[in-house]
Parts: C-alpha cells; structure tokens; sequence
C-alpha cells in the first residue's frame, strides 16, 4: 500500500483513496488545427513510460477530488514528491549511486 | 395535483424512530440527522471579497486551513477541498442560505443546493471508533483526528466526509445512494458491541 501525500489535504492518505492518472504536464496543443496528424496523434496516444523517475497525475477521488502531480519511481514505486497542478517538479533527476 | 411534497430521507424504510424505542443496550449509537439543508459552494479562497461575502451572509467565517470545519448554533461547514465546502443549515433553511449566498458574492463562484444527494449520520458510543476503524483506513486516533477535523475518506466500499464532533462522536456525511448500503455496514460491524438508535 503507497502512502500518499496529497498537496492539497497537507497530510499523508491511504492510497485507497486516489487514482492514478497518467504522465503529467501534457499541454493541448494551442492550436490543434494547426498540427499535422502526426504531431496531434503524439499529443493524444504515445506516452513516456520511463523505466525510472515519472512525472505522473494523480487524483485524490475519495478525499478532495483534485488532481495533483507526482514523482515516483516506476521500479522501486518509491514516490519522491508530490506537487500541485501548475507546478514543476523538484526532482527531474535520479540520484547517482 | 397536490401542492405537497413529503420529502423523505433515503433512510426512510430503516424506520429509526420505531428502532429506538427498542430498549437494546450498545456500545454504538447511531442518529440520523435526515432532512438538514446541504449547501455546496464553490469559489476562490485567495479572492477576500468571496470570504467576506461568505463570512457576511452566513454570519460565520468559511475554513480556510485544509480538513478543517467552523460551526455556530444554526450552522456548519465543512471544508471539502480548496475551493469547496458544504453548509449545513436546518433543513427548510437551505433555499434562504443559497438566495443570502447569491446576494453577497460576486464573480466567479457557484452554489448549489444539494439537500436531496446525501444525508447525515452521527456515530457515537464507546465502542463508535472500534467501528470506524472497521470502515476506514483513515486513522481516527484523537492526535491526527482532532475534534472538529473533517475528512474525505473511503468508508466501506463507499466514500464518506468524516468530521470529528467529540472524542467519541462523528458526523458522517454520505450520499443518497449508498445510504442504504452504509447503514446495512453499520449494523453488521456494530454488531459485536450492540447497536442503538438514537432520534
Ligand atoms: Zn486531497
């Protein structure tokens, strides 16, 4: 069971409570019309999928209902931070070893 | 075509008031407070104007710090999330507490009556944390939860805002629909410690 800090509810949930999302800070397209299909098809279906540190979003369905982004590392599961919508993430890279 | 409309709590059918007259020693006590007026609202926190306007129309200040409630004798609220809380007014109170919202606030805000999606019930007795400690993963334990401390949890296979009202006592706000789940989960895990009805 991950323990969850939520950046909204400032404290740590179960997480029964949330759902996973997918990866994090995908902007649409300002002007989709403008985009070749090739471009809106990366926008709409190819993810990251990183072995290692993932942005990802999360939403914290049971207890405030909002969305907020995480770093977690997609081997250990070990979540780094979590962060609110419109912000950048604090950790963008693994530590060496 | 009558002008009368009964309303009627989801748990009308459980009969409460014919269940407390029943004489059953416990250790839970379970009341239904059915009926109460439910005002959601929703607006920005960061913008004074919207917590004055709050603050002038109910006569109480909205909560600001996440989980926490603020109550007076004829109203609650509960924070829900950074820019939504829900009222709790005498029920038959809801449509004045949503038209004296509506004349205080201005811009971007939203209110809504939602009496009729989710009732109230309020668990209390020795044994009412053993129950809760059942029914959520949320630790009730009085140093994480104080008193007047609400919560969005799982509870059961539902949801539920939890909020704190003593060292043994919860209001538990649920929806309409899993109302009659909840209370056949109440009973089940009060079992062990007795079940009493409360009016
Ligand atoms: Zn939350």
């Amino acid at each position: 069971m991950l323990h969850i800090y939520c950046p909204y509810c400032e404290e740590f949930r179960e997480e029964d409570e949330f759902h996973p999302v997918g990866e994090a800070h995908i902007e649409r397209p300002l002007e989709p019309e403008a985009l070749t299909d090739e471009q809106w098809s990366q926008y709409l279906f190819f993810r990251k999928n990183p072995r290692g540190l993932h942005h990802e979003m999360w939403v914290h369905g049971a207890g405030c209902r909002k969305f907020f982004n995480m770093t977690r590392h997609t081997v250990t599961y070990k979540i780094l931070e979590t962060y609110k919508m419109g912000q950048q993430p604090s950790v963008v890279a693994e530590e060496s070893e | 075509m009558s002008d009368l409309v009964k309303v009627e709590s989801p748990l009308q059918h459980a009969d409460f008031a014919a269940l407390s007259a029943l004489t059953t020693e416990g250790g839970v006590v379970l009341r239904e407070d059915a009926l109460l007026g439910h005002v959601n609202l929703r607006g920005n926190a960061q913008d004074p104007e919207f917590v004055a306007g709050v603050a002038k129309a109910l006569g109480l200040a909205l909560p600001l710090a996440p989980c926490s409630s603020a109550q007076n004798d004829d109203t609650t609220i509960m924070w829900l999330s950074p820019d939504e809380w829900i009222i709790l007014v005498e029920g038959g109170k809801e449509e004045a507490t949503e038209a004296s919202l509506r004349a205080n606030l201005t811009g971007h805000f939203a209110v809504s009556d939602i009496s009729g999606g989710q009732t109230i019930l309020e668990l209390s007795g020795d044994d009412c944390i053993k129950v809760l400690q059942k029914s959520t993963g949320y630790d009730v334990h009085l140093d994480n939860f104080p008193i007047g401390k609400v919560v969005g949890t799982t509870f059961a296979k539902s949801s539920a805002h939890i909020r704190r009202t003593g060292e043994q006592s919860f209001q538990l706000v649920i929806r309409r629909s899993f109302s009659d789940y909840i209370w056949l989960w109440l009973q089940q895990s009060s079992k062990e410690y007795g079940l009493r009805i409360a009016l």
